[in-house]
């Protein structure tokens, strides 16, 4: 080890593989609905899509499974909650979707009106 | 898939391991595997959460559900349902949901985290101790890049001896203060010495640390030995503790390939190494003139101090020795300042203390908590008290150099001036619960009995009074003791506090002296009444059979081993001869009458 900055890029890499474990301080809560019809309908995909981009951007965000949210016919459902656990919930993700969740919603905050399901039910 | 979206934390502390959390590694991988996650899921070792008694324990992240007491049979439910559905398993869950709410709390808000803050403890249970990557995630080897890049030893010292750290093996010794006699010492040939010879009865604070969080030890080592101007350090630690040792070695391998031992680390032009040296697990190798010896490779037995080994230590070169957990505090009050480690805990007692809580509690396990926390706190709150719904009757402190504190005495704050005010002491931090079943005279004959085993013989009051205090306690035990027999135990006990050689012997008699003074009535039941309250001391007790409900079906009399109960069966009630007993206690549970009862 000859520099701090050495060690500075090994923390960098352990905390990316990491940051599943890191629980304090997240901005956002990303969870995924993996119940039978949310799997059977690309729940997979989009969870790890969410893994991928969050380490990669090093997100403040914690991105988590659950099971059936109750509306299988809009699988695959997420929701995102914030700091003061609002949720937005937005319905018939892909992959695509989701890198547009990431970048819109979990870096600048801003809201995808057209994925949510107050849209898809109007 | 560079990232891995959910990670599969499996307790490997000697605890879990003796649960066979291996084979649970073993299972979940295969699980895994057949489910086709195994892209996605990554299974990982780690160190001891602190519930070592509702092991093995698995922590899954990012969802911080802790499952306890996972079988192997168990682990296909797990991976099915949690990690493939994304649907906790709530019967094997530690974490219980709220009534009320229905929410599911996650770790840190259970009743045995809430008060607790894990300073020392603070990667165990969350990192793999086998790679180094995992501990640099974590700032670890930051706090010895800062030192190394940005401070002279003295500043080191200075903010150590800010800090207010004081020694967490027992003797609660300023930590700065020692680092800077050593310092102070001229000569290039210095050593750093970590103490691991954890020796109390039940205590297992260091092993954990050890096995959790090896690299804070290391870490620590270099920074201490830039300090006080040493390029060579010794970990002691029992070849008892084999997961250890072996954590241990590996986390040298690691820091010697990423060069944060050896020459010129951070291109400071300073060389640190250091090696393990094993002991063979004597209790009195943990005091650190017998220790010093034992490293040279003589028998460990203890010098008179002065001179101490901070002027003359291991090979007659100045020394310091530190415990492991007072060393896994030094990076992080190097990385967090002085400050911030007086704000936690005393004025007297910064900081946190590792406690292994033990004996009669809800939850066996390793708790950290601030100093100044209560003892009513730690055992009823974190511990959740003595299980069944027996009294507490008495918590022992500080091992065989401690004593017990009573229910009147809990809402002590813990620190240790406190304890040692009380007639017990911090010690390293065994916490054994003892409820209404423990007879105090049979505790302290348990720790007399430590003792003679491990005295290492080289000083009288030590070798031969110990071992007479030990008599004097099992006549008592047997019901032949007199108040002549008390008397001559406390003279003996306060003989040997003034003229052993070492803090072993001067602290051996605490145990005794202490359950004098705070349960003096359960020696006198025993001397005076012959009786012993707590029915454990066997050549007190007294089984009887109730003449006038004896339904005289003579079920007692087959089941006892050694023909003592006679009776004709239909006809005669049944008698126990106490010549002829043996206390065994079989008759009584035989009875399907409940007449038999011990006295």
């Amino acid at each position: 080890m000859k520099s701090l900055d050495e060690l500075k890029k090994i923390r960098e890499q352990a905390k990316e593989r990491m940051a599943v474990r890191g629980q304090e301080g997240q901005e956002y809560r990303v969870v995924v609905g993996m119940a039978t019809c949310g799997i059977a309908a690309g729940a997979r995909p989009v969870l790890n899509t969410f893994v991928q981009e969050v380490a990669k951007e090093h997100l403040p965000v914690t991105v988590m499974q659950t099971g059936c949210i109750g509306m299988c016919a809009l699988e695959p459902i997420v929701e995102v909650f914030d700091k003061d656990n609002q949720k937005t919930t937005y319905v018939l993700i892909d992959e695509k979707k989701a890198k547009d969740i990431v970048l819109r919603h979990l870096m600048h905050g801003e809201v995808i009106d057209e994925y949510t399901v107050g849209h898809y039910s109007k | 898939m560079p990232y891995k979206r959910t990670q599969v934390l499996v307790c490997a502390g000697t605890g879990c391991t003796i649960g066979n959390s291996g084979a649970l590694i073993e299972e979940f991988e295969k699980e895994i595997k057949s489910m086709g996650l195994d892209k996605e899921i990554e299974v990982l070792r780690t160190g001891c959460l602190g519930l070592c008694g509702a092991g093995p324990n698995i922590s899954i992240y990012p969802d911080n559900i802790i499952y306890k007491g996972v079988k192997k049979e168990d682990v296909k439910e797990i991976v099915q349902e949690h990690l493939y559905k994304g649907r906790p398993v709530e019967r094997l869950m530690l974490n219980e949901s709220d009534q009320e709410t229905n929410e599911i709390h996650d770790i840190s808000h259970t009743r045995f985290y809430q008060k607790q803050q894990r300073v020392a403890l603070h990667n165990c249970g969350i990192i793999d101790p086998e790679n180094i990557e995992e501990y640099i995630g974590q700032d670890g080897y930051f706090a010895l890049g800062k030192v190394l890049s940005q401070m002279t030893p003295q500043d080191v010292i200075d903010i150590i001896k800010e800090s207010g750290l004081r020694g967490r093996g027992g003797g609660g010794f300023p930590t700065g203060m020692k680092w800077q006699f050593a310092y102070n010492e001229p000569g290039d040939e210095k050593y750093v010495i970590c103490n691991a010879d954890e020796g109390d009865p039940g205590a297992f604070m260091d092993r954990s640390i050890l096995e959790g969080n090896p690299h804070s030890v290391i870490e620590a080592m270099v920074i201490a030995g830039y300090a006080i101007g040493a390029h060579y350090g010794y970990i002691y630690i029992r070849a008892e503790y084999p997961i250890a040792v072996e954590r241990l070695k590996t986390a040298i391998a690691q820091a010697k390939e990423l060069g944060l031992l050896g020459t010129n680390i951070f291109d400071s032009g300073f060389d640190f190494d250091l090696e393990i040296r094993l002991g063979a697990g004597a209790f009195v190798c943990g005091e650190e003139t017998a220790l010093i010896q034992s490293i040279e490779g003589e028998r460990g037995m203890p010098v008179s101090k002065p001179p101490f080994p901070a002027h003359k230590g291991v090979w007659g070169k100045p020394t310091i020795i530190n415990n492991v957990e007072t060393y896994a505090n030094i990076a992080q009050i190097i990385l967090n300042g002085a400050d911030w480690f007086r704000s936690i805990g005393t004025e007297s007692s910064p900081g946190t203390k590792v406690f292994a809580l033990g004996g009669k509690i809800t939850n066996t396990g390793l708790v950290e908590v601030p100093m100044g926390t209560t003892l009513r706190e730690v055992i009823y709150e974190i511990g959740g008290g003595c299980p069944n719904h027996k009294q507490f009757k008495a918590v022992q402190t500080g091992g065989p150099s401690g004593g017990c504190l009573t229910e009147e005495q809990l809402d002590t704050p813990i620190g240790f001036d406190e304890l040692v005010k009380l007639g017990s002491m911090m010690g390293s931090g065994g916490m054994i619960v003892l409820d209404e079943d423990n007879c105090m005279v049979d505790v302290a004959r348990f720790y007399m009995d430590f003792i003679v085993d491990e005295s290492c013989g080289k000083c009288t009051p030590c070798r031969v009074g110990t071992k007479r205090m030990l008599e004097l306690l099992e006549q008592i035990c047997d019901g032949q003791g007199t108040m002549e027999t008390l008397d001559e135990l406390e003279t003996l006990a306060k003989t040997i506090q003034d003229t052993a050689l070492c803090g072993l012997g001067q602290s051996a008699p605490n145990p005794v002296l202490s359950t004098i003074h705070q349960f003096r009535d359960e020696y006198l039941a025993h001397i005076i009444d012959k009786r012993c309250p707590a029915g454990v001391c066997k050549k007190l007790l007294r089984y009887e059979i109730n003449k006038d409900e004896c339904r005289k079906c003579g079920l007692c009399a087959r089941q006892c081993p050694v023909g003592a109960i006679s009776g004709k069966i239909g006809k005669e009630a049944f008698e126990i001869d106490p010549e002829k007993c043996i206390r065994c206690g079989l008759c009584m549970k035989a009875c399907h009458f409940k007449v038999i009862e011990r006295k």
